[in-house]
């Protein structure tokens, strides 16, 4: 009997259970207009989910952004499971064409250097990128190095040997950092190079930047690589880095905007541009933008509309809620250059452009 | 086998009243999809395990074929390239998982011994409660406590105690260079150590009760120490049912993901000394499998999974026979 009755109570459950399911299902074919899908990068997921908040708020279109990390979110827009994806690292142009894919930046962030060294505190130590490159690839060994003491005459630097810490997750962080080192060390081109995660020459690896944060924190002479976000909550010391135009700058918001705004974004094809090593008096030299990865063809266009409402209101609205958030917002001359790409390079089934002209 | 037997007994006896004919039919047919529906369970578990193997083997076979037994025996990996070699994560996870053993074994030994054999009555209980609690922790709260917490100290205190005592040694020596971080392979073979201990003790416990309470009379009452029980009694009775919670320590030491990535220092380098940083093919795994892009590079972290999948499947069936040839000889 007691079987009996407790396979009742199942039934009745399952029953419940499926007509839910069913509700849920009718509930999502009306609303399919009114939710849009990412998948991808994990650095922007913060700043993403904030706008997708205020917009639902606003608009009742509901986005549902998976953090998966960059790598998933390639895959997942290029098997069309998402209406975009997301990702740290620009697509070089001929895989967009390949896929036939269109990018654009949404926010930037910095990536910055950060030591633990016994009476040095944040922004007094100067380094070039020879040096940074130098101590990365494990050749500049001590603090008290000729090469950093004679750039920092008034620092009293200790004989102790340097810690290296970099990130041991494949991330988006580490690619915009290595990028920076190849661009300014021939030797670090040939010997490591520029991916999400590379063959570190010496060191020790944290996971996320929390992991890094926390071994530079506790190993005296460590030196590491953290988002600009995640230095300033922190509390963290940086370094003063050399730019391209030889002045010494700190990072901060000023700086990154200046490193995209001296950016020629008119040149790049596909938006394919790397903020490092910017030109311009002010520009800080680790500056990367994050990319949204759009289908070229957009087969269900009243979804594709959608996509692009809401970037474009991210642009107009955004930059506050990115800025609380230590992100930097794009500047306008390229927010109008996006838009202006959205025009000619996103079509709808029959070939016209989705989005009115801008 | 046994209950199904008693069933048909049952059934021959009721046959003659034809009242209860109808319910003992039901009861057959129950018998039959109970029979079905476990035989069915036990049948999955099989496809699972195949099924796992094959996937893993099909994605790794790019990275196999690309690098051949290099895969196995480089220490290069390097994502820039595409060149992978898995050498340093199998040392790692090897070197990790033994220090793991080496020092948790004893430790689940003698206090489960202590558990068993020596505590008071009213003692029992609560240290049986918190090792079973230390066993319900998750690994991340582990990975947390060793970075934070163990790590600091053990750089403070142990290491350079470690470096003066140990460092000048012939041979060992050598295994206890370099600057002490705290982090590396043997901060992670620790906090291994202090995880499998409760796994270890907690099945140890169980199997040194199962030891008939005649046969410890019987030892005690011709004059044994307690020592004495334990040497001949205890351990020659439990010896396979110990052997079977050492493995399954040496499983979760084997494949534990988070807590050693916090502390290994997650380095794709072989070095000599225990105070350096390492990796081991799980951690490996957990940091790079979000962002692999490429054919290559997914194949070769595959290539990985494939390995602790085999290096296990060793282990274990290693245990298995050893354990057939201790109980053939008792």
């Amino acid at each position: 009997m007691k079987i009996f009755s407790s396979g009742g109570q199942y039934a009745r459950k399952l029953a419940i259970g499926l007509s839910l399911i069913g509700l849920l299902q009718g509930g999502a074919a009306i609303a399919a207009a009114k939710e849009i899908s990412g998948a991808g990068a994990t650095f922007p997921y913060p700043v993403y989910d904030k706008w997708a908040q205020a917009y639902e708020a606003h608009t009742g279109v509901k986005l549902n952004y998976q953090s998966i990390g960059s790598g998933g979110g390639i895959k997942q827009i290029e098997a069309n499971t998402v209406d975009f994806g997301a990702s740290d690292a620009p697509l070089q142009p001929r895989e967009l064409k390949k896929h036939q894919l269109m990018q654009f930046p949404t926010v930037m962030g910095g990536v910055v250097p950060v030591v633990n060294v016994s009476g040095v505190k944040a922004g007094e130590l100067k380094l070039t990128p020879e040096m940074l490159a130098d101590i990365y690839l494990g050749k500049i060994k001590t603090w008290n190095d000729p090469a950093i003491t004679a750039l920092n005459p008034g620092l009293k630097l200790p004989a102790k040997a340097i810690t290296v810490v970099h990130r041991s997750d494949g991330s988006g962080t580490t690619w915009i950092y290595t990028n920076y080192l190849s661009k300014v060390s021939p030797a670090w081109r040939k010997k490591v190079g520029n991916n999400k995660s590379v063959a570190w020459p010496v060191g020790i690896g944290g996971k996320g930047n929390e992991g890094v944060a926390s071994y530079v924190g506790r190993i005296n002479g460590a030196i590491g690589y953290v988002e600009y976000a995640y230095a300033l909550q922190n509390k963290m010391a940086h370094a003063k880095l050399k730019n391209a135009a030889g002045q010494f700058v700190d990072p901060n918001s000023e700086s990154f905007q200046a490193a995209a705004a001296n950016a020629d974004w008119a040149h790049a094809p596909g938006f394919y541009m790397v903020l490092t090593d910017q030109p311009g008096a002010k520009s800080w030299p680790i500056t990367g933008a994050t990319f949204i990865l759009l289908h070229t063809r957009q087969n269900k266009p009243a979804v594709g509309k959608q996509v692009l409402a809401f970037f474009d209101w991210a642009y107009k609205n955004g930059s506050d809620m990115a800025s609380k958030l230590d992100y930097v917002p794009m500047p306008a001359n390229v927010v109008k250059l996006v838009e202006q790409t959205w025009h000619s390079h996103i079509k709808g089934p029959n070939g016209k452009p989705l989005t009115g002209a801008m | 086998m046994l209950i199904s037997s008693q069933r048909d007994e049952a059934g021959l006896q009721t046959t003659g009243n034809p009242t209860t004919t109808s319910s003992v039919e039901g009861d057959v047919v129950r018998d039959h999809l109970f029979r079905g529906a476990t035989a069915f369970s036990g049948a999955a578990v099989f496809a699972l395990v195949l099924a796992i193997v094959l996937s893993l083997a099909v994605g790794a076979s790019l990275a196999l074929h690309k690098f051949g037994v290099g895969f196995v025996s480089s220490t290069d990996w390097n994502p820039v390239t595409e060149t992978f070699g898995a050498a340093a994560p199998i040392y790692g996870t090897l070197v990790t998982a033994l220090i793991a053993m080496l020092l948790g074994i004893p430790i689940s030994f003698g206090v489960a011994l202590f558990i068993t054999e020596v505590a008071p009555g009213w003692l029992k209980r609560p240290i049986g409660t918190a090792v079973e609690l230390l066993a319900a922790v998750p690994s991340i709260i582990y990975g947390m406590w060793g970075l934070f917490v163990f790590a600091p100290w053990f750089a403070e205190h142990l290491q350079p105690w470690m470096q003066t005592y140990l460092g000048p040694l012939p041979y060992v020596g050598a295994l206890f260079q370099g600057p002490p971080m705290g982090i590396g392979m043997l901060s992670a073979g620790l906090i291994l150590a202090i995880m499998v201990v409760p796994f270890i003790t907690a099945v140890m416990r169980d199997v040194f009760a199962t030891v008939p309470t005649e046969l410890r009379e019987s030892a005690y009452g011709l004059g044994a120490t307690t020592w004495e029980v334990v040497r001949y009694v205890v351990v020659p009775y439990t010896r396979t049912g110990a052997l079977g919670g050492i493995m399954l320590g040496l499983g979760r030491a084997l494949g534990e993901t988070m807590a050693v990535t916090f502390v290994i220092g997650n380095a794709q380098r072989i070095s000599t000394s225990l105070f350096m940083p390492g990796n081991t093919i799980s951690s490996a795994l957990a940091n790079e499998f979000n962002e692999a892009v490429g054919d290559v590079y997914t194949s070769s972290l595959l290539a990985l999974g494939l390995i602790l999948f085999t290096i296990t499947f060793v282990v274990l069936a290693g245990a298995r026979l050893l354990l057939g040839r201790i109980g053939g000889r008792i």
